[in-house]
């Protein structure tokens, strides 16, 4: 159901994206006070009768004009990079899951100390069932162990798709022939979920990710169940 | 903050818990030689030290770990009828 939380960004699941929404309040208090700013300057420049015909030039002013925007601009730039660069970081991780997209589910492997592999596919909605999400659900979900940091590889097996969780902030395209990598922690249990993001064809709306972060305990416990 | 393996040792898992390390040669998001590399590095290892040297292992564990199982597939069936595009 659309409520008004659906206007901001999903609550975070992981201190990347704790820092993003940090970034993103950051960046839009720097904006309306840019807006304010300009509107205030193009409605006094409007009403104001008091022009002054012989002004050619202001060096101060020019001079101003220049450097605070460079100044506002860096406040903006610093915490991109040093945030850019930290999700770019693989803490040691202590396992690695692979992601595979295809035309239309995604299926994961693990294989660090059992190989274990298996098709997520999205389950229907049923009718007025108000114990699911429409179009996000799958048959199998992505347990993974949180307070511990995990690489993923994401990679596609026919065309492109982009493996993506909003409350992680995690976002990696997935091409066929091609692994990439991120890695995340998630600090917090429950269901994280995410849709495809990359058009990948008539079904790309119904390929939905559904990640279960569970206790290490729990998540071993799971593992050993699967591998069985 | 438990980490895996800590967890696992209480529970007495036997496998070990680890993960192919952060390896400076592949230092970007695209990890695709890393999985290549450690697969050949795996085989040119074992033809070079012979099928029960231990430290090959290393490598095998790397490309477990990073490689999607269609790839390893793909690869295992091309070593077999001596097709494989790498240098064993
Ligand atoms: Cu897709």
């Amino acid at each position: 159901m659309t409520t008004w939380s659906c206007m901001n960004l999903q609550d975070s699941a992981s201190p990347i994206m704790e820092q993003l929404i940090f970034f993103h309040d950051h960046t839009m208090m720097i904006i309306t006070m840019i807006l304010a700013m300009v509107l205030y300057f193009m409605a006094s420049t409007i009403i104001n009768e008091l022009v002054d015909r012989y002004m050619l030039e202001g060096q101060t002013m020019e001079l101003m004009w220049t450097i605070v925007p460079a100044v506002i601009l860096l406040f903006i730039t610093t915490p991109s990079l040093r945030l850019l660069y930290l999700m770019d970081e693989i803490h040691n991780p202590i396992m690695t899951i692979k992601t595979i997209g295809h035309q239309w589910y995604w299926s994961y492997e693990y294989s660090d100390f059992v190989n274990v592999e298996f098709d997520s596919y999205m389950t229907p909605y049923e009718g007025d069932n108000k114990s699911m999400f429409r179009l996000l659900e799958t048959d199998n979900h992505v347990t993974l162990p949180m307070h511990s940091f995990i690489r993923i590889i994401v990679t596609a097996a026919d065309v492109l798709h982009s493996w993506t969780i909003p409350s992680l902030g995690i976002k990696a395209d997935a091409t066929p022939g091609r692994l990439n990598q991120s890695s995340f922690m998630i600090n917090r249990p429950g269901l994280l979920y995410g849709q495809c993001s990359e058009i990948c064809g008539a079904n790309h709306s119904f390929m939905p990710i559904v990640i279960e972060s569970v206790s290490t305990e729990n998540f071993i416990e799971w593992i050993k169940k699967l591998s069985e | 903050m438990p980490s895996l393996a800590v967890m696992a040792s209480k529970k007495e898992v036997p496998q070990e818990l680890s993960t192919a390390p952060f390896d400076p040669r592949f230092p970007n998001q695209n990890q695709t030689r890393y999985c290549w590399q450690s697969y050949v590095d795996y085989h040119r290892c074992r033809k070079l030290k012979g099928e029960d040297y231990a430290p090959c292992d290393y490598f095998r564990k790397c490309y477990e770990s990073l490689c999607p199982f269609a790839w390893v597939e793909k690869w295992d069936t091309q070593r077999e009828e001596n097709r494989f595009p790498g240098k064993i």
